[in-house]
């Protein structure tokens, strides 16, 4: 039963992560994303998935798919079918799946974060029906594909899971609300493992959506940057295979990190716009430290939401510096959306990923920008690729419609 | 484990902007009419139940957040409202929203892409973000202002079910005090085609439905939410049919219970449903077969004509079946308590 629940554990158990997959532009999989978030490579190019010749910016961080899909248990014909969303997380999937050495099982939940699915199939809908509307090849395909469960499905049907899945829509913030929504089933005891993450691909809706917006940048994105002029769009996803410190210690699987706090608040300001003080995210990132046991001056790195856009660094800075206090002036910020985008509803697995490659390897992720930064930011921002001692990183992410979040991670040593 | 109530349900359908108009459809126990809806570029136009248009303006829409937004957010926050209604004020009450939707706010994202196609230097730039999942969500947070906790869950229309235990949760650790779950769609051409694509037979509709969940049996409309099932998902080696068995099988028959399921107009998709139920005896709704099909609206409206249905005392417990289209199956038996200390029966 979901509900009545188990019982709250007398103690909330300890999440570790034993499994991470990835895909972004910087290339597929954890070591090629290792390697360029560690140099702070940026991956933007012309937009080749659609036209964006009439649209004011043209570039994008486009991920490359493999020519031919890693083996799963999809059918032939599922395999087939695979829309682009569905390849990302598939991809990112069977990495953290292969990783965790799990298997099949019915008692796995899975909790995805995203904000537009399936997109790209919806536009192929949408203009054959507009265009042809006589035609219904493929429309109905369409129609059940680019719902975001449809991705989810397939997630169950290659790994051969039949557990819950649930699918967590909160903007910008789906990715770190879905592994904090994960992390909170295991520590409430409804769960032993949860696999986790968050996926977007690249779509002309979302590109123009953020263009007619003007909330691109014309040049390119220098989240923190006294000249920031905007944003860049990314695609790609990211999964977590999270289980309990017990199970992952009795089968002695290897632990990439633990997750120690999250926390999620609402912003009611705006639909698009932050509250200027950064309020609700200062109420984010404190409710996750209290969840994780943790002051400020226990964290080592900070890896912000970071968007570039005027409004959004100016806001997270000034939480930042709220949240901090004295640690501000050495705690080291940076946004590697600088490098990849802004990855959506992937954005804030991406970023949890990057987490544990940094307390991993015990270096900092720079974003290479030479503008200076914005006078609001206290903090030093990582400028340039450094080793570096981290034990406690902490993970923002804050989406339209107000619903901001923290991850925070430890390293496992 | 902490007992959860339903302090208070809300619902606006094809049948009105009430719970009470949506019972009296259901008692009747008669289809609304179906009302053409217009296809461009077909002459025949595709079927739909609508929302009528309510017999005074909400003066909700007067908020500075609502004022652009479209019918999904105007029903999620009728339905909202109705559904606290009942509760003592109290500014200090720790609100918890879920909203979940299936299709989500499809009038603005046809407006969008369809500027956006034609001339993206001109597209709108105040369409975009109301075509987000989450805008609902943040437009009932901001009319509210005092709700800490917001999420938006999508998926199939099981997905409300699972709301209903993740707002049962928050409960449980005592993060809100109520926790509103808030099923919502709303009508275009563009989903209807895509609807009848995957099933002919269906009638779209849109709405929205709400339950109101409480800890505090003082603020209980006397209905009681005892169990909300696994939700079997649809995989390589679990059906529709199998799923929805399953479901059942969870939930142990009581005497003279209401079943409130989820079949409509489509013999296919219903086909599962309708095996796994069939030698059910006990007295039944469907409001999708009065109502339509409004995705995760229906299913909230499933759940709200069984908590009614027990709120007023017509059956002493209530199980709802949600065989979703494309996601899971999944069930909730709610089941009568002692009710509000007042007259007040805020479920019907």
């Amino acid at each position: 039963m979901m509900f009545p629940a188990p019982p709250l554990p007398t103690e909330p158990p300890r999440v570790v992560v034993t499994g991470a997959g990835i895909v972004t532009a910087l290339g597929r999989g954890w070591p090629a994303n290792a390697a360029g978030f560690r140099a702070g490579r940026t991956a933007f190019r012309a937009v080749t998935l659609f036209d964006a010749s009439r649209q004011r910016v043209k570039k994008a961080a486009e991920a490359d798919l493999p020519a031919q899909m890693p083996a799963t248990r999809l059918t032939a014909r599922q395999a087939a079918r695979l829309d682009r969303a569905s390849a990302l997380l598939l991809l990112a999937c069977v990495e953290a799946w292969r990783q965790s050495g799990w298997e099949a099982a019915d008692d796995i939940p899975v909790v995805l974060g995203t904000t537009s699915g399936g997109m790209p199939l919806g536009e192929d809908y949408f203009r054959q029906a507009v265009r042809t509307p006589h035609r219904h090849r493929h429309q109905p395909t369409r129609a059940f594909h680019y719902q975001a469960h449809a991705q989810g499905r397939i997630v169950l049907d290659a790994l051969g899971l039949g557990g819950t899945l649930s699918l967590v829509s909160n903007a910008c913030a789906s990715g770190t609300c879905a592994v904090g929504e994960a992390w909170e089933l295991i520590r409430r005891g409804a769960a032993e493992r949860v696999f986790t993450g968050g996926y977007d691909a690249l779509s002309q809706f979302v590109f123009s959506g953020f263009d007619a917006l003007q909330a691109l940048s014309p040049t390119s994105c220098r989240p923190f940057a006294q000249t920031r002029d905007g944003l860049a769009v990314g695609e790609g996803a990211a999964m977590l295979a999270l289980e309990t410190l017990a199970s992952a210690r009795q089968r002695n699987a290897e632990i990439l990190g633990e997750i120690i706090g999250y926390a999620s608040t609402i912003d009611r300001h705006h639909l698009t716009q932050p509250q200027p003080d950064g309020d609700t995210a200062f109420a984010a990132m404190t409710a996750a430290c209290a969840t994780a046991g943790v002051t400020p001056a226990e964290v080592d790195y900070l890896n912000a939401h970071g968007t570039g856009t005027p409004l959004n660094d100016a806001a997270e800075a000034a939480a930042i510096n709220r949240w901090a206090g004295a640690r501000a002036d050495t705690l080291p910020v940076s946004s590697t959306k600088a490098g990849i985008g802004h990855l959506l509803g992937a954005a804030g697995a991406v970023e949890a990923v990057v987490c544990l490659m940094a307390l991993g390897g015990q270096w900092l992720p720079p974003e290479l920008i030479a503008d200076p930064p914005d006078p609001v930011c206290r903090f030093p921002l990582v400028t340039r690729p450094q080793d570096a001692r981290l034990r406690t990183a902490l993970s923002n992410s804050f989406g339209f419609g107000g619903v901001n979040a923290t991850l925070i991670f430890r390293r496992w040593a | 484990m902490s007992r959860i109530f339903v302090s208070g349900c809300g619902a606006v359908s094809p049948a009105g902007w009430s719970v009470a108009e949506m019972q009296r459809v259901l008692a009747a126990g008669q289809p609304l009419p179906v009302q053409p809806l217009a296809r461009p570029g077909w002459d025949k136009p595709l079927r739909m139940r609508a929302v009528p248009a309510p017999a005074v303006k909400p003066a909700f829409l007067a908020h500075p957040r609502l004022r652009r937004t479209s019918a999904i957010t105007h029903y999620a926050a009728a339905a909202l409202l109705e559904a606290l209604h009942g509760l003592p004020p109290d500014p200090a009450r720790r609100l918890g929203l879920i909203v979940c939707l299936q299709s989500g706010c499809v009038q603005y994202t046809h407006r969008f892409f369809e500027e956006a196609l034609a001339d993206p230097a001109t597209a709108s730039p105040l369409l975009f973000p109301e075509t987000v999942f989450a805008a609902p969500a943040s437009h009932l947070a901001a009319l509210l202002e005092n709700a800490p906790r917001v999420t938006t869950l999508m998926g199939d229309p099981g997905t409300f079910a699972q709301g209903l235990a993740l707002g049962a949760d928050w409960l449980g650790q005592d993060r809100v005090d109520v926790a509103v779950v808030i099923g919502a769609e709303e009508v275009n051409w563009l989903r209807a085609d895509a609807l009848w694509h995957l099933e002919h037979a269906a009638v779209i509709s849109g709405g929205a439905g709400a339950v109101a969940l409480c800890r505090n049996p003082d603020w209980s409309a006397g209905t009681e939410l005892v169990a909300v099932t696994q939700p079997r998902s649809y995989c390589a080696h679990r059906d529709r049919q199998q799923a929805a068995a399953a479901v059942r099988g969870d939930l142990a028959p009581m005497e003279n219970e209401l079943l409130c399921d989820s079949l409509g107009d489509s013999p296919r998709t219903d086909a599962p449903e309708t095996a796994v139920w069939r030698d059910w005896a006990g007295p039944r709704v469907s409001p999708k077969r009065m109502l339509g099909e409004a995705l995760m609206a229906a299913a909230a409206w499933q759940c709200v004509a069984a908590g009614a249905a027990v709120s007023a005392g017509t059956h002493p417990s209530a199980i709802v079946s949600i065989t979703g289209c494309n996601q899971q199956a999944i069930g909730v038996r709610f089941r009568a308590c002692p009710g509000p200390k007042d007259s007040r029966n805020i479920c019907v």
